[in-house]
């Protein structure tokens, strides 16, 4: 007898614990709503902007960048063309497609108002949603939930990772799951264990019974969306160093269920200081293998695509002027990368006036010309269908007068 | 513990305990936060501090029990007395401690804790205050285990260049050794933390020094703060957890790990960077007011606690020019190589003029004004309670009765800041005696209370912290300055919740190659975790394999709370 079994046949899981909750969240999926979702990915390190979506129509591009600079659209490893001035980096092929049928947006010369160069304050301020405030005890993506219509589902919200990020802290429970442990055996996976666990906690009437309750839910909903071929095909290791491979498995947990409303992946080794690369090279690996997971999880999500919106983002952008290794260090502005059906995309947002030095923040970045949480706050509102008092306790404090992404999504 | 090597790789094949990543960003952080500071920008700083707490902040509000809803617990006896005392001043109690309890009496107990120095202390334990993590002062910490440690080898690679620019690989190999030395200086503060709080007889200070370096926390995530992070504990926290207030605020605050982690060190008088060129003037611009917004709001007087903006901004004129030692500072003040700090007092960014703090006048003269400044503020009566708030749900109850912190006030402001005369009327309170089992544990003292009650052997500390990285509490990597909760709401979660099923059921079956639960019957272990025959938790331990005992009771709802 496996642990599901045992879980359905035990006296102490009776089905007044179980069936009851489980009708609410699986039929009764918010009508508001609409099984709307927003994915963060959020990249660690600072990601080189510039080379993501590259301005190959300022010829101080090249300049700046001599050995790091990409090749303009048509030479060797060159860029594929977004608009004659911008261009895509050719790691990024798997999402050319949906900027051809205008998915995908970016906005550029957008980041945090807190000119921080440390990547631990600037993420910090990025996921509390709060720059320059230091004592903030929940994290914005948390606190989008808690103005979301309750699913009470225990994956409403899904952290993809066994430590909890800082975005995703504050009073709703959300699930981890690290993608790496997906098939391998928990306690609970054996009977003898889970039996016991089970009586000692399911018995009580506290806050800890109800935890295990909705922990021991939230495990088994995991194991059911992945269980056969996932499990099953590559013993669920996926490498968690980049996003090629488990963006597969997300798409599958995603998809068709409407009790699902966020979800954070974090993904690091973008600190690139040393030996970039181009067209190719360090950066460039890791692009592909982020490309590559995006479009897996874009095409797992099949028609529900239309319901996500995927949101990529970093904690700052990097000079401009490439260093004396073959790097760039820690900048300032950055490009926001936004997927999604219902995305008014196959455009590039932003104000970046080219890069001569006047135009730079302190003469070697990029400027932030549009606040990171204006794209968020456009998403909330057009997406999720946030009202506007809801919207001002997602970013507390903050007062967005920028309407140049009103029309970010399609109404 | 001390086959701690940062080579060794993980091994997680254990049940679930996955992706106990090495702590979490530390790794990719490591050294490259060369300019990483909160360089912000004193109008940004402004916009967010219009009032004491501008925008709503989120700093905790004190929230006190309703009195009216005392709950009615039966008296306790005296076994019972014994474990609730040792479950709230030590991380767990061993069935030892029980019987030495019972046979010494509970006041005796509580006196002998409170004089941590009258318990010896064994080798293993006394010993790690020798670690050079721990022993070496921040100077000698920086220019051994710093980047600047490999200057003389990144000149001689800079000379033999053929192109003299430094090549990107000797660069890579360098940052590397760097980052070693990180992780070996991180393997013997963290070591030391863990071996003392599982193994030191003198409970109540190890305790008190989670409490404290909580209340004063720095992350040694932040930059430099990764060798500082043991001498801080060592100098700043530790010989005070127990004594007077008025020395942890002084201590913390001239210590270089805080100056850096609030950013202090770069707090300037505006009029004087004008004057300076080029790259120092950039650094140095102006005020910083993050360290002084925090030693009111968080070390002192609490968010409520009657300060102004315009106060913040004088305190942070008072803190001009507290900065930390530099090589530059060395040649001109050789001094700073000795200090236990790492402080270095430049007159050059000072602001000397005359500050109004709370009302009261602090004359410019240098140095000794914060001096003048951190005496206020450790007398106000919004200290006074804003501490005894803290003590009071840290070792009584999330939501404490206002009466009680209003005692604790009292002794506090009567005995000048006395922490031991504090904590002596909390631990003999009756709010105290009526609390038992009613706080949900943290994970650090959900591991270190697993681990004492079980006799743990340690083999490796490291998969014990990525169990701490796997709960979200990572060991010295709290980010934010109000430090890690302790109540219930922060921490009792359906996933943690399992993690730490998950991994009671690992190491109680000696699945864990961490560490080893050593020569412990579950009889012992259900007399510790002070269980009833008749409740469900010892009946299904009672009918359970062997083999599985000291798991269950280590992974029960029981043991969970204290």
């Amino acid at each position: 007898m496996n642990r599901r079994e045992f879980l359905k046949t035990s006296a102490a899981f009776s089905f007044s614990l179980f069936g009851q909750n489980l009708a609410g969240w699986a039929y009764g999926g918010s009508k508001s709503l609409e099984g709307k979702k927003l994915i963060v990915v959020f990249l660690r390190g600072a990601v080189d902007g510039l080379s993501v979506v590259s301005p190959y129509g300022d010829s101080r591009y090249y300049q700046a960048r001599p050995t790091i600079g990409i090749a303009q659209p048509g030479q060797k490893d060159g860029l594929l063309d977004l608009d004659s001035y911008f261009g895509l980096a050719p790691a990024l092929a798997p999402l050319l497609p949906y900027w051809k049928d205008k998915s995908l947006a970016f906005v550029h010369a957008c980041g945090s108002p807190e000119n921080t160069r440390s990547h631990f304050d600037a993420q910090d301020y990025m996921e509390s949603g709060r720059p320059g405030v230091k004592v903030v005890d929940s994290g914005w993506l948390n606190r989008v939930l808690t103005q979301l219509p309750n699913t009470k589902s225990p994956l409403r919200g899904i952290n993809v990772g066994a430590t909890m990020p800082r975005i995703l802290q504050g009073p709703e429970n959300v699930a981890s799951y690290a993608p790496q442990s997906i098939g391998k055996r928990s306690a609970m996976d054996v009977p003898v264990v889970a039996e016991a666990f089970s009586r000692m906690y399911t018995q009580r009437q506290d806050t800890l019974a109800a935890a295990f309750k909705e922990g021991i839910q939230a495990q088994d909903m995991l194991n059911e969306k992945l269980s056969k071929e996932m499990v099953a095909a590559n013993k669920g290791a996926p490498s968690a160093k980049s996003f090629k491979g488990f963006g597969q498995q997300l798409g599958k947990i995603f998809a068709n269920d409407p009790s699902i409303q966020v979800a954070f992946v974090a993904l690091g080794g973008f600190d690139t200081h040393v030996n970039q690369g181009a067209g190719k090279g360090q950066l460039a690996n890791q692009l592909t293998g982020l490309g590559t997971g995006l479009s897996d999880l874009i095409s797992n999500l099949g028609d529900d695509y239309k319901n996500t919106v995927i949101m990529v983002m970093s904690e700052f952008g990097r000079t401009v002027k490439e260093n004396g290794n073959g790097g760039t260090d820690h900048g300032h502005g950055n490009v926001m990368w936004i997927l999604g059906g219902n995305v008014t995309g196959g455009k590039v947002y932003g104000k970046l006036d080219g890069l001569s030095d006047d135009k730079l923040f302190e003469g070697r970045d990029l400027p932030v010309t549009t606040d990171f949480r204006t794209p968020i706050l456009a998403v909330c509102e057009a997406h999720l269908n946030l009202e506007k008092n809801k919207l001002n306790d997602v970013f507390p404090g903050f007062t967005n007068n920028d309407r140049s992404l009103d029309q970010l999504l399609r109404g | 513990m001390r086959s701690f090597s940062p080579k060794v790789k993980l091994s997680v094949s254990v049940m679930v305990l996955c992706s106990m990543s090495f702590p979490a960003g530390y790794a990719a952080k490591g050294g490259s936060d060369k300019d990483g500071s909160a360089d912000m920008s004193r109008k940004a700083r402004r916009a967010n501090s219009k009032a004491a707490k501008p925008d709503g902040g989120v700093s905790e509000r004190l929230k006190y029990r309703d009195e009216g809803q005392k709950a009615a617990t039966p008296p306790l006896n005296d076994e019972q007395k014994a474990r609730h005392l040792l479950n709230r001043i030590s991380f767990g109690p061993r069935n030892e401690d029980i019987d030495k309890v019972l046979s010494i009496g509970v006041d005796r107990y509580i006196d002998e804790q409170l004089e941590p120095q009258s318990i010896a202390l064994p080798e293993s334990i006394a010993k790690l205050s020798a670690e050079p993590a721990l022993k070496d002062n921040p100077a000698q910490l920086f220019l051994s285990y710093g980047r600047d440690a490999f200057d003389e080898m990144a000149k001689a690679a800079k000379q033999q260049s053929m192109t003299g620019k430094i090549d990107a690989q000797v660069k890579k190999e360098i940052g590397q050794m760097v980052r070693d030395n990180y992780q070996e200086l991180f393997g013997q503060v963290a070591g030391a933390r863990l071996l003392r709080s599982v193994n030191s007889p003198r409970q109540l200070e190890e305790v008190m020094t989670d409490f404290w370096f909580n209340h004063f926390n720095v992350s040694m995530n932040k930059g430099l703060d990764h060798l500082w992070i043991g001498s801080y504990e060592e100098v700043a926290i530790r010989p005070h957890v127990l004594g007077k207030f008025r020395d942890l605020l002084g201590d913390t605050a001239h210590h270089a790990a805080m100056l850096f982690y609030l950013d202090n060190w770069q707090n300037t008088a505006p009029e004087k960077y004008k004057m300076r060129p080029g790259k120092i003037g950039k650094r140095f611009a102006g005020l910083n007011e993050n360290y002084a917004r925090e030693l009111m709001e968080l070390h002192t007087l609490g968010v409520d606690g009657g300060y102004s903006q315009k106060d913040v901004v004088e305190l942070a004129r008072v803190l001009t020019g507290h900065g930390i030692i530099s090589k530059s500072s060395i040649q001109k003040y050789p001094a700073g190589l000795n200090s236990k700090y790492g402080f270095y007092f430049d007159s050059d960014r000072h602001d000397f003029s005359d500050k109004i703090l709370l009302g009261h006048i602090i004359r410019g003269r240098g140095a000794e004004e914060v001096e003048e400044a951190l005496d206020l503020l450790a007398k106000h009566p919004s200290t006074a309670t804003y501490i005894s708030y803290k003590l009071a749900q840290y070792f009584v109850a999330d939501e404490p009765p206002k009466s009680l912190v209003d005692k604790l006030s009292k002794t506090f402001t009567a005995s000048g800041g006395d922490i031991k005369a504090t904590m002596k009327a909390l631990l003999r309170s009756d709010d105290f005696w009526s609390s038992a089992n009613s706080k949900y544990k943290s994970p650090y003292r959900y591991l270190i209370s697993s681990l004492r009650v079980s006799n743990a052997s340690i083999q490796n500390s490291r998969p014990l912290l990525g169990f701490l990285n796997q709960q979200g509490m990572p060991l010295y990597q709290c980010q934010t300055p109000d430090g890690y909760k302790n109540t219930e709401k922060a921490w009792l979660s359906s996933s943690g919740l399992l993690q730490r099923i998950n991994f009671a059921t690992a190491y109680g079956a000696g699945r864990l190659p961490a560490a080893r639960a050593t020569g412990v019957e579950p009889e012992q272990l259900i007399r510790v975790v002070g269980l009833k025959p008749t409740d469900t938790t010892a009946q299904v331990v009672e009918t359970s394999p062997k083999g599985l005992k000291i798991s269950l009771l280590l992974g029960s709802p029981e043991f969970m709370k204290y």
